[in-house]
């Protein structure tokens, strides 16, 4: 049975991890919130190291508490993990929530058959299940997900397996105990187009057959506007815009964002002009910038932009929240000039 | 006049359980001033061609032809005169940068191999090249971990540029790289390109890019030519079947996720070791026929197809 909560299946509010390390304490995520829903593909975009895949393992429950400080709330179907414990926690993952990540290697075994492995990861969750049972269940998952001839794929080792069914066979055992809430972490990021192609329309079908909340990660804008009804836009462990696909990606309103879409080379228009790319590096985490943490990359910044930490507010409709000091009509018209 | 004209490209690798046909026959042609784009996906050959042509890897066959000289078994020592003009940039500009020495040695390197010295000597030099890839000149006395990886891949290209090429071999330059500082160092090619003369064979599996730095454009499929062309032929009118699967299975930001008019492959590429019969492309292939089990279809008016779309078409 699926817990009945109210509203979203996710819902992330205010979470903020930090690592203590030798060179200074790393806020890798700093105060971010958003939701999903079943059925629902949120895409979290961003430069390397804007802290995607460390807000990823902080809903999964995977940092070491030794290491990470996490604090917020995370209500997974309604229940709060942050504080929960470990054992608790594990139960929820691979049950209710699954992940797949961007190197299918490190997440299966080498010296067992990919078959046992994804067998193995439904007899975790479903204590009376017999062996044939799990077997049968993952012959027909592997089948599920594009494999061919899944009875003899079963019995086969990873590195027999090409990159692209690698990848399949991950979100096979991801998808085995039909899990509410799935995190795609880069997962098609290594892989060739037309592969990417296919298993970006597995991801979308298998939404529609499970009903699954999905979280995409990815640096790529082009994998995010096939995918998400959402997207979430993160600078420096912060969210810069957060909003429908459609609103982010058709009428953006963050710098940021900005500079991002214009750097994507793109298949149409004038291939003779020189990109638009944003100048300047990503900031350190350890030393981010004061107020806006974009402000030594953006054109448009002002004497408040470098002192004051712009909130995440509304703009042109409720659900779509930006974080930059510029008035709104001048963002407006910002964005319409630099088209 | 081509700068570099290749008949019949090949290489083969002896591995465990039989040959790799890495590379399997190529014939094009850069010239001077301008760049070849080498495209296609993972395992097609094009790394493995960008060795052959600055001569790190011997070919098992057919030519290479630099400025009508056969280079294609030339030693070290006969080579270096043409390391001058012939040069490369890799992928990861990470790994091939010494960590232990300075970026200013590093950039320095091919001057002092090579026994050049530039006039104000090999320092003047440097800071130069340091400037006219947008880095600070001061930087010469830094490491290469003490840069971002968009700093790190202009450090290579400093380093290619130090003897002043003709042609630089560019081995996925900008594929590590977050898209602000992807486009940042496009542009920086597109203006040394503009600035220098310089031609450049361009390896990359992103077609956008390609498409925003290449004048002509060659699309490999396991070790093949399968098509090659004009850049606005390619992109706009595409004739052979996988060229038309490569440019329809990019997300496109523009199209929000649109899927008219998509084409979806089936399948992976095949393994190199033992290519199809015939065309190569079949078993993936919506189009193919009995012949293409059969017959290669040869490289003719820039397509190998049985059945290619028609020229012109859409
Ligand atoms: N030294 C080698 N020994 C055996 N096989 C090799 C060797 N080098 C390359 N290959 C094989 O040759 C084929 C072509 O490799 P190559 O590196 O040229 O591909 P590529 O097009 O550059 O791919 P990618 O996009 O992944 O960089 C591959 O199947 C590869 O595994
Ligand atoms: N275990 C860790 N200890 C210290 N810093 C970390 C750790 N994990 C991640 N970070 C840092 O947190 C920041 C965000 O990382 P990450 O979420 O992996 O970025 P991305 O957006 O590329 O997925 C980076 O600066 C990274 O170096
Ligand atoms: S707050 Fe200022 S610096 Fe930040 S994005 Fe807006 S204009 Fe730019
Ligand atoms: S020759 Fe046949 S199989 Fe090959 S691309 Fe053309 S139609 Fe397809
Ligand atoms: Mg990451
Ligand atoms: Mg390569």
């Amino acid at each position: 049975m699926r817990p009945v909560g109210d509203g979203p299946y996710l819902q992330v509010r205010d979470l903020r991890v930090r690592f203590d390390t030798e060179d200074g304490v790393v806020r890798a995520v700093d105060g971010v919130s958003f939701s999903v829903e079943r059925g629902k593909t949120l895409g979290i975009v961003g430069e390397s190291g804007s802290g995607k895949s460390v807000t990823s393992l902080a809903v999964l429950g995977l940092h070491d508490p030794k290491r990470a400080q996490v604090t917020g709330e995370i209500l997974v179907g309604g229940r709060d993990i942050v504080g929960l414990a470990e054992e608790e926690v594990r139960r929820l993952r691979g049950r209710d929530m699954a992940m797949i990540f961007q190197d299918p290697l490190s997440a299966l075994h080498p010296y067992y058959t990919v078959g046992r492995q994804i067998a193995e990861a439904y007899r975790v969750h479903h204590s009376g299940a017999t062996r044939r049972e799990a077997r049968q269940r993952t012959v027909e998952m592997l089948g599920r997900v594009g494999i061919p001839q899944p009875e003899r794929r079963a019995d086969q080792y990873p590195h027999e397996f090409s990159g692209g069914m690698r990848q399949r066979a991950m979100i096979a055992m991801a998808l085995i105990n039909d899990p509410d809430l799935l995190i795609a972490d880069e997962p098609t990021t290594a892989l060739d187009v037309t592969v990417q192609a296919q298993i970006l329309d597995l991801l979308g079908d298998l939404q529609d057959e499970f009903d699954s909340a999905i979280i995409l990660i990815t640096h790529d804008l082009g994998v995010v506007s096939q995918v998400a009804d959402e997207v979430l836009v993160m600078y420096g462990g912060r969210v810069a815009e957060h909003g429908s696909a459609q609103r982010v990606l058709r009428q953006p309103q963050h710098p940021y964002t900005w500079g991002l879409l214009s750097s994507v080379p793109s298949l149409h228009g004038d291939a003779d002009a020189d990109l638009v790319p944003i100048r300047g590096n990503p900031p350190s985490l350890i030393n981010l910038p004061p107020g806006c943490a974009f402000h030594p990359r953006c054109p448009h910044a002002t004497d408040r932009s470098r002192v004051d930490v712009p909130e995440l507010l509304p703009a042109d409709e409720p659900s779509h929240l930006v974080a930059c000091h510029l008035p709104e009509p001048d963002r407006l018209r910002l964005y319409q000039e630099a088209r | 006049m081509s700068l570099l004209a290749v008949e019949g490209l090949t290489k083969h690798f002896t591995a465990r359980g039989g040959v790799v046909r890495a590379v399997d026959g190529l014939d094009f042609t850069v010239r001077a001033g301008q760049t070849l784009g080498l495209v296609g996906e993972s395992g097609c050959g094009k790394t493995t061609t960008g060795r052959m042509l600055v001569r790190l890897l011997e070919p098992t066959g057919g030519r290479i032809v630099f400025e009508d000289r056969d280079i294609t078994h030339l030693g070290r020592r006969a080579m270096r005169p043409l390391r001058q003009d012939l040069q490369i940039i890799f992928q990861d500009p990470y790994a091939t940068l010494n960590p232990r020495h300075t970026v200013g040695r590093i950039v320095a390197m091919p001057l002092t191999v090579n026994g050049t010295r530039p006039p104000g000597g090999v320092k003047k030099r440097v800071q130069e090249l340091l400037e006219l890839v947008g880095l600070n000149p001061e930087h010469y006395n830094r490491y290469p971990h003490e840069f971002s990886g968009g700093q790190r891949q202009r450090v290579g290209i400093a380093r290619a540029l130090a003897l002043r090429p003709k042609l630089i071999v560019a081995d996925e330059p900008v594929s590590a790289l977050d898209v602000s500082i992807q486009a940042q160092v496009i542009n920086l090619l597109r203006q040394l390109q503009r600035d220098l003369g310089l031609a450049f064979v361009f390896i990359a599996h992103d077609l956008a890019v390609v498409r925003h730095f290449c004048q002509r454009v060659a699309v490999m499929y396991l070790g093949r030519i399968v098509e090659i062309g004009e850049r606005d032929e390619i992109y706009e009118r595409p004739r052979h079947p996988y060229t038309r699967a490569l440019l329809s299975a990019i997300p496109d930001v523009a199209k929000l996720g649109q899927s008219e008019g998509r084409i979806r492959l089936t399948g992976d590429v095949p393994t190199p070791m033992n290519p199809p019969s015939g065309c190569r492309f079949r078993t993936r292939c919506w189009k193919a026929q009995d012949i293409c089990a059969t017959e290669e279809p040869p490289l003719t008016a820039g397509v190998a197809c049985h059945f290619p779309e028609p020229e012109g078409a859409p």
